[in-house]
């Protein structure tokens, strides 16, 4: 085990800038997540981790030691591929022990070290087998595999997920987690699935760009997200934004069409602003149908709903609010007419808000 | 009504195929008729002063009056082509073993690395097939023969052959190694594998397919070859299959069609034998399985 640093990287190819400065501290044992839209560096980082992309500038530290100029077999670690780069030529037991067997390590801890990872991951009938024989399901747990059987300090992952199919991506997903803790090496995993990020994550870095937007526990991400970038990237639903501007020495949100008190936390992130452009962001379980007991205070706004989605525990409305696209959250057996109009609790405890100008959250204390 | 237009078209096809797979079949009966007949005469069977219908079509019917093995016996016995298959085989496999490697390695960093002059070797490689070797065939001498002493020397024609088959295989090989994923190397590279280890076990067991092309391209490439050989060895004993088989036939003395048609039977089955053996390899597919599908 060990902790990963990254201290002001920069990634550069020719001339295009891919990372810019990244600082990024993984903690020894933890399950860190690099989420983000393709292109935003995301898989880039884990490679300049893995060593296999040169760091243009800054430093990565493995352990205590700084690898920048250490061969990828020399780190320590070992790396899951998102196509999974199993040796086609080789049965499943010779893809897990190649490793090893470069490192000329003794046959019988070779065995042992393959035949407890093939028992970890269900694989044992098929160590004799080749990749072309395997499901995609397996060929996953055999190059899973083949990283644990090194017990190196540090795993990568590289959207290992992504060529599942739904249903045991979930699976899988539980898997590599239920797998991380049970041996408790530091992890970084690449994926540009939130959802994936918020299930399995101890903690979640999001990239956008090359920049890092913001690294917090899926709950500090879901329930203060940094800027509007995060607030739309995690949910889904995704958040809605509803603009207006600053009124009443920070006591209310007014625009054109709507208008509603905020309680006091919120207040406080706007005092003295009057005048000033937000976008008020609320998450659509909390811009509902129905009134829920418990959750504050609330206001009503109007809604035209434009299409229905039936989840069966809920059912998510799409629809307008005075030209602004939203969606809003209903009860399964008290749905509104598609076209029609209707009212919707606000529930002002958990809004969000940001500057309208620099994307940034407005908290208390800023 | 469909099936019976179907079956008469299918009749013509038939006919038309016959009639092709005689035409193609012919000259190869032939030479194992004149192998086989013992005598040194191209004709199936002598004509009679005044022959009929039969006799003619006798005449051409590849069959020999007479089925016997002296033909092949003699050729090894009363000529020195043992000889010629000895040397043949040699410059051969050694054309093969020296172009597969090399091809291998120089396709292998073509495909895989960056390096000034990258682009420009390649398209060297190519320009260099576009040209006939007969235009080649006077400064290529003089380079073997006068500079470099090699006339009636293996290494001389080994070295002629090498470069006239590296060109192709080093394409063809690179061509292969880019549809390899990186990530397998990746990977290996994780695992813990020098570029060499890289090389010989993982890209080379994957590239089974090409290197058996580019094996047989080389040897083919050597052993038929006749024009090179011809210009650089003069001594008789230094002669390779296709340049012995030559003075069987041609020039003032006796033409000797019996012996040129065994010898070029046995000549042709190392060939063939091989392209038997390394059949499963030209089979791709080898690295389904490697990614996903």
């Amino acid at each position: 085990m060990a902790q990963v640093v990254l201290q002001g990287v920069k990634k550069c190819y020719d001339d295009v800038e891919v990372i810019e400065r990244l600082d990024l501290e993984i903690r020894e044992g933890e399950f860190m997540v690099l989420v983000g839209p393709s292109g935003c560096g995301k898989s880039t980082a884990l490679r300049m981790i893995a060593g296999l992309e040169e760091i243009t500038a800054g430093e990565i530290v493995i352990g205590d030691r700084v690898v920048n100029e250490l061969h990828p077999k020399d780190r320590d670690i070992a790396m899951v591929f998102q196509s999974y780069a199993l040796y086609p030529h080789m049965t499943v037991r010779e893809n897990m022990d190649f490793g090893l067997r470069i490192q000329k390590m003794d046959r019988a801890e070779i065995d042992r070290r393959v035949n407890d990872a093939a028992r970890i991951l269900g694989i044992e009938e098929y160590l004799d087998r080749r990749p072309r024989q395997l499901s995609g399901g397996q060929r996953q747990r055999v190059a899973v595999g083949r990283a644990i059987v090194r017990q190196p300090s540090v795993f990568l992952f590289d959207e290992p997920l992504s060529n599942l199919d739904a249903k045991l991506r979930v699976q899988m997903r539980a898997e590599i987690t239920g797998l991380q803790r049970r041996l408790g090496t530091t992890t970084v995993y690449v994926t540009h699935d939130q959802v994936e990020a918020m299930t399995m994550g101890h903690r979640i870095a999001v990239l956008k760009d090359g920049d890092l937007q913001q690294v917090g526990t899926p709950l500090e991400l879901y329930e203060s997200p940094a800027n509007l970038f995060v607030a739309r990237f995690i949910g889904t639903p995704p958040m809605n934004f509803l603009p207006g501007r600053v009124a009443g020495d920070g006591a209310q949100i007014v625009s054109e069409d709507y208008g509603f008190d905020l309680p006091a936390p919120l207040r406080a992130a706007v005092r003295g602003r009057d005048g000033a452009e937000v976008l008020v962001g609320v998450r659509p379980e909390n811009l509902r149908g129905d009134r829920r007991e418990g959750v504050g205070a609330t206001t009503t706004l109007r809604f035209q709903v434009t299409l229905l989605e039936t989840l069966g525990h809920e059912v998510q409305a799409h629809g307008r609010l005075a030209g602004h696209e939203l969606v809003a959250k209903f009860q399964p057996h008290n749905t509104p007419e598609i076209d029609s109009e209707v009212e919707l609790h606000l529930e002002l405890d958990h809004l969000h808000l940001f500057d309208a100008a620099t994307e940034l959250r407005l908290s208390e204390g800023e | 009504m469909s099936r019976r237009t179907d079956s008469v078209g299918h009749l013509w096809l038939h006919l038309f195929l016959l009639v092709m797979v005689v035409i193609t079949v012919y000259p190869i009966l032939w030479v194992l008729s004149v192998a086989f007949s013992g005598g040194q005469s191209l004709a199936f069977a002598d004509l009679p002063p005044d022959p009929g219908v039969l006799d003619r079509l006798r005449a051409i019917v590849p069959w020999p009056e007479q089925l016997t093995w002296s033909n092949f016996s003699d050729v090894f016995s009363q000529q020195p082509f043992g000889r010629w298959l000895l040397n043949s085989t040699i410059v051969a496999g050694a054309t093969t073993l020296c172009g597969v490697f090399l091809a291998s390695t120089a396709g292998y960093a073509f495909s895989r690395f960056k390096f000034p002059g990258r682009r420009a070797g390649m398209m060297g490689f190519l320009v260099s097939q576009m040209f006939p070797g007969t235009l080649t065939l006077v400064p290529l001498y003089i380079i073997i023969v006068v500079w470099l002493e090699l006339g009636s020397n293996f290494l001389g024609l080994i070295l002629l052959y090498s470069t006239t088959a590296i060109p192709f295989c080093v394409w063809m090989l690179k061509g292969y190694f880019d549809t390899i994923p990186i990530e397998l190397e990746e990977s290996a590279k994780m695992d813990g594998a020098s570029a060499l280890t890289i090389f010989y076990r993982i890209i080379l067991p994957l590239s089974k397919p090409a290197i058996a092309v580019t094996a047989l391209f080389s040897f083919m490439t050597a052993w038929n070859e006749f024009v090179l050989a011809l210009t650089i060895m003069d001594q008789e004993i230094m002669y390779t299959a296709p340049v012995g088989l030559r003075f069987f036939v041609g020039g003032y003395a006796e033409q000797q069609w019996g012996y040129f048609a065994a010898g070029s039977i046995v000549a042709a089955l190392p060939v063939m034998i091989l392209f038997l053996i390394l059949q499963r390899y030209l089979i791709s597919g080898l690295t389904a399985g490697a990614v996903k599908g």
